[in-house]
């Protein structure tokens, strides 16, 4: 009941507010080279993102499961820093950071790489909120592993290189995967802590959420459905995917 | 060089190694703690380093003066609310899941899980359409003079539904694992529901409990784009401590920016902390069950 009022009630009014419009306008809607510029780097940005997670977020769980090291308990413990931290704060962090006079940013100005403000900074946002996605879907796997599987490997020949790409790696590969489409599903959808470091660009650096962010502020109410519509189908494929890894990764 | 040999005699002769060699195992210390730093440590301690660029004077004003102080009892006020509200329908959407059968149940999970997916924006938009001036209880509430959009209660409506997920679940699985026996056993024994309740579940899932509390006030404190889009930001009066950052920032005004902005980093590391704790906690008190279950079986 709460649930039906919380959740279903205001998800229905998406699907019949876009049914409002015909099939040809919605389609219009949802084609225009703004808007196709906007998914190209939603998802595209996405999914570059998740996959330095999937390969960062690896090499830290692995480090915290198998090696020991000064203050490993309170990097463990900030690995969820991007889940308790507000978006907007991350946002303007972030873009303080990597801005062209900032900690980091100006290091790389002599480069002539600018990080805020162009897609570069976007990626770094969603790398942030995706990171412990991957780290703690993996981290359990990894120390779940039972090392004399890995013993044998080694003692029946087999260099520690390929004990990890014939051991290791497929254990853990259900896990990883799925910890890599959390975090781009997360990422997709993403908004506090992009916009400020997007610098927001149509074309060039504005993603979808904040297209529907215009659209509503311009009380194109219907255009926004439109958009939201299209992210909503796209959020429920990608949940019905990580619930399809995750059965897998339960066999 | 007696040490040395008493050193050797622990190792067995036919262990064999599976770790990396030191220069490997540091590299990848290195680059974990590299990209980490990267990405999570110095953006952190910036948040603070801006606040007080100006010093402690300029730090303290930021936060005293009253359009922040508007918004922190409205983020406050916000999670009161959201809270104890998703406290409550966790602890019943758990319990009919984990100890009942019926028709839907899937359903009702994916439904739970929904928010975690869905883009805040989208969470947002949803409450304008219902209840917005062009939505479908539009013109009534407009008839009977309530605001919601543009308002506190959406503000609140919003929070709700992003955090939703959050109690139930941690609740879930944990109420799955254990099963009904013993709520089965306290009604055999003649305890009435609430008692069972009160005094065979609660203490059994007090700690996901707490868990799955402090990651939804977290998230209710926090939450920007949801209620960025049904709040109107109006000063003083809708906007909440994510908001009020974001106004501030735009303005330029960054001192003041990073200082409530640093109130809310203080609150993600308390929440990290309060976690850890609550974890700890969790696994001693299963440890202490483990080791009770141990010596009772060696008993009999």
């Amino acid at each position: 009941m709460y649930l039906g009022l919380i959740v279903l009630i205001p998800l229905s009014a998406v699907f019949l507010k876009t049914a409002e419009l015909s099939w040809a306008a919605f389609w219009q809607t949802v084609t225009t080279p703004r808007v196709l510029a906007s998914y190209r780097i939603s998802f595209g940005l996405s999914l570059l993102a998740a996959s330095i997670n999937g390969v960062f977020g690896f090499i830290v769980a692995w480090v915290l499961v198998r090696y020991r090291f000064i203050g490993k308990r309170l990097v463990d413990a900030l690995v969820d820093l991007p889940f308790a931290l507000p978006t907007a704060v991350a946002g303007i962090a972030l873009t303080a950071v990597y801005a062209e006079n900032g900690w980091i940013g100006q290091w790389f100005k002599p480069l002539g790489v600018k990080i805020a403000f162009t897609p570069f900074g976007i990626l770094i946002a969603l790398v942030f909120i995706g990171l412990p996605f991957v780290v703690r879907t993996v981290q359990p796997v990894l120390e779940d592993i039972d090392r004399q599987i890995e013993e044998a490997a080694t003692s029946l020949g087999a260099s520690r290189w390929q004990t990890i790409r014939k051991v290791v790696i497929p254990t853990v590969r259900p896990a990883l995967l799925t910890g890599t489409a959390m975090a781009f599903a997360r990422a997709v959808g993403e908004y506090g802590s992009v916009v400020f470091i997007a610098g927001n660009m149509p074309m060039r650096t504005e993603i979808t959420p904040l297209l529907i962010i215009t659209k509503l502020e311009q009380f194109d109410y219907t255009g926004a459905t439109a958009l939201a519509m299209v992210m909503l189908i796209a959020s429920f494929i990608l949940l019905l995917f990580i619930n399809l890894l995750q059965s897998w990764s339960a066999r | 060089m007696p040490n040395f040999i008493s050193r050797l005699s622990h190792v067995p002769a036919h262990q064999v190694t599976v770790t990396e060699p030191p220069a490997v195992r540091r590299l990848l210390i290195f680059t974990a703690l590299l990209f980490l730093g990267l990405t999570l440590f110095v953006p952190l301690a910036a948040v603070f380093w801006e606040a007080l660029r100006k010093g402690l004077d300029a730090y303290g004003a930021a936060l005293v003066e009253p359009q922040a102080l508007a918004a922190i009892r409205l983020t406050l006020l916000t999670a009161a609310i959201a809270v104890p509200c998703n406290l409550v329908f966790g602890v019943i959407a758990a319990w009919a899941i984990a100890k009942f059968e019926f028709r839907g149940k899937n359903l009702l999970i994916t439904l739970i899980d929904l928010p975690f997916a869905v883009s805040p924006v989208v969470s947002g938009l949803i409450y304008v359409l219902v209840f917005g001036a062009q939505g479908w209880l539009g013109p009534w509430l407009v008839a009977h003079d309530i605001k919601i959009v543009f308002a506190v209660p959406g503000i609140v409506l919003a929070t709700i539904f992003v955090t939703f997920p959050f109690v139930a679940r941690e609740l879930i699985p944990l109420m799955q694992a254990q099963g009904t026996e013993e709520e089965e056993a306290a009604i055999v024994l003649g305890a009435n529901g609430w008692q069972t309740f009160w005094r065979v579940t609660l203490p059994n899932i007090k700690w996901a409990l707490l868990y799955g509390v402090i990651l939804c006030n977290a998230r209710a404190m926090g939450e920007f784009g949801a209620v960025s889009v049904v709040s109107g930001h109006i000063r003083g009066k809708t906007n909440t401590m994510p908001l009020h950052v974001e106004i501030l920032y735009n303005e330029y005004n960054f001192v003041a920016a990073f200082a409530v902005a640093s109130l809310l980093a203080l609150l993600a590391l308390v929440t990290l902390a309060a976690k850890n704790l609550v974890e700890w906690r969790a696994q001693s008190a299963q440890a202490a069950f483990r080791q009770e279950l141990d010596d009772t079986e060696g008993l009999t």
